[in-house]
């Protein structure tokens, strides 16, 4: 296990920003670590990269507590804080300099490392510039560099992708991907395609409580909601007619289209077909629409809403 | 530490506040010095440095306050704070090298005023009639006394994430320390407590140093000031942890 987490707790002035959390993760693995805004993914994070300290419960990296050994710990992790913090004053190249001398890498082992990390996020073209004068996504770029440099084995990145473009978060999350061969990435994030797109596995937390800890397919199975069906006629007949198809629980028409909800084991569509073609209606379009993990996203912290 | 010292010393001087505040502190003691009659050697007409000892320590006041009032309100204000304290680094190191790289621009500011040193030798009568020893002690003593404001200024930085709450916290400080407790030991109610009042100040450690007395007690005075600032700004560091 390259990063446990037992019983973590963080109150700050009596509110439980995170309450009692423990899930771990392997080498290689990435996990999304998925929450809507002010969940608790920012404290965690900020736990176990030994910027601030549990109020019970610990973090275990590579087998080190980040509070008793914080030194060895902050060797070996990257972290990519929220926002991307930069110093914008300064020159790329001066900027990955001092983050890799911070990290004890001299001579020449430094300047290949920088070319290194220089060419792999793609800041070639950019590196004699100034912090400052980078759009957001190169800014990005370098935030990850930093994160990168000394190739830790950890990586951490609080929401990496915020305020990019899609084609820019299609390029970080490749990044991403490419850096976590062998390594171990937890990322932040409160989208959901990015979870389905990069992760191995999701930890859901809202109010700082853990909902859900599985593999992404597996939560998009477990859904305990409804599937949808949506079929677009020419002209919309009579719901009536829909009574004779067994498993339905809930018609919602909509225009010429009608959205058919039904339990996730029952596919209906064959069956719609076969009315349509029985009553001669002309059908323009039946389509099943896959649970997707937003549905289970929603569904699970709103179930927490309503236990409170 | 040396990373961040010279990383700090480097943005003094892309930032522009290296120049800046070495050219306003000699600007302002070249005309205390040269041009103003109240107080230019010129007039006195005694060959000796007092001008830039008694003057010195109010531009250091405004002065340094200007150099660090950045130092962490900077870092904690665009969040960069959070990424320097989860590098391999201790919060001793980050604040020795904070602090050592605001002492050395001091230093370096006050370097070009030995040339007042050799003006004034040459223009004592007989050429070299001037208290080389004094003179040198009145450096140490305003050395160290640069040293005291800028852990000052480091502590009042770790304060907040607003560089002009930093600076003015930083300036009422120094002033306090400098001469206000001394001031306030002049009331009539303290007593015997009054002499005590009095050595808690720098003014009073500071008059024996530019006399060119090095006393012992008075460098512990201000190097135990300087340990406690930095001890003070290490427990604000380490407060974000409680």
């Amino acid at each position: 296990m390259s990063v446990v987490v037992e019983n973590l707790t963080k109150i700050f002035n009596q509110q439980k920003a995170v309450n009692n959390i423990s899930f771990s993760v392997q080498k290689g693995e990435i996990l999304g670590f998925l929450g809507p805004n002010g969940a608790g993914k920012s404290t965690t994070m900020k736990m176990a990269t030994t910027y601030l300290t549990p109020t019970a419960g610990k973090v275990i990296i590579n087998g080190m507590d980040v509070n008793k050994e914080a030194f060895s710990v902050r060797k070996i992790i990257g972290y990519l804080p929220e926002h991307n913090p930069l110093y914008v004053d300064m020159y790329i190249r001066e900027y990955l300099e001092f983050v890799a001398s911070l990290h004890g890498i001299r001579g020449d082992a430094k300047k290949s490392r920088i070319r290194d990390i220089i060419e792999m996020t793609g800041l070639g073209l950019e590196r004699k510039k100034k912090i400052s004068q980078l759009s957001k996504g190169y800014r990005q770029r370098v935030g990850l560099a930093q994160a990168m440099i000394h190739e830790p084995e950890v990586l951490i990145l609080d929401e990496p992708t915020s305020g990019l473009d899609p084609n820019q978060i299609i390029e970080i999350r490749q990044l991403i991907k490419d850096f976590s061969r062998d390594k171990t990435v937890i990322f932040s994030t409160h989208i959901m395609q990015e979870v389905q797109a990069m992760c191995d596995r999701v930890v859901i937390i809202d109010k700082g409580v853990i909902v859900a800890d599985d593999k992404v397919e597996n939560l998009k199975g477990s859904t305990t909601g409804q599937h949808v069906i949506t079929v677009e006629f020419e002209a919309l007949p009579d719901l009536e007619v829909f009574k004779e198809i067994k498993g339905i629980e809930k018609l919602e028409p909509e225009g010429n289209t009608i959205r058919i909800y039904v339990a996730p084991e029952v596919d209906i569509r064959s069956e719609v077909f076969k009315l349509a073609t029985d009553r001669n209606l002309s059908l323009l379009g039946l389509h099943r629409e896959e649970t997707s993990l937003e549905n289970v996203f929603q569904q699970l912290t709103k179930e927490n809403k309503e236990t409170e | 530490m040396y990373q961040i010292f010279i990383k700090e010393f480097n943005g003094f001087l892309n930032s522009f506040v290296a120049y800046i505040a070495i050219s306003v502190f000699l600007v302002g003691i070249g005309l205390l010095m040269w041009v103003f009659p109240d107080t230019s050697v010129l007039t006195f007409g005694f060959a000796d440095m007092e001008t830039l000892f008694s003057f010195g320590p109010y531009v250091f006041m405004f002065l340094v306050p200007a150099i660090t009032m950045r130092m962490f309100a900077d870092e904690k204000k665009s969040g960069t704070l959070e990424l320097l304290l989860t590098q391999p680094l201790t919060d001793l190191q980050i604040i020795l090298g904070k602090y050592l790289a605001g002492f050395a621009l001091v230093v370096v500011s006050l370097l070009p005023t030995l040339l007042y040193y050799f003006s004034v030798y040459q223009l004592g009568n007989p050429p070299g009639n001037i208290d080389t020893a004094g003179v040198i002690g009145s450096y140490i003593g305003l050395i160290l006394l640069g040293g005291v404001f800028i852990s000052i200024g480091v502590f009042a930085s770790s304060l907040t994430d607003n560089q002009v709450v930093s600076f003015i916290t930083a300036l009422f400080l120094c002033f306090i320390f400098y001469y206000g407790l001394q001031a306030i030991a002049g009331i009539n109610i303290w007593g015997p407590n009054s002499a005590l009042l009095e050595e808690l100040g720098i003014l009073y450690h500071y008059n024996y140093m530019s006399k060119g007395l090095i006393d012992l007690r008075n460098v512990i005075y201000f190097l135990s000031l300087i340990s406690i600032m930095i001890m003070l700004t290490k427990l604000k560091l380490s407060s974000r942890k409680w």
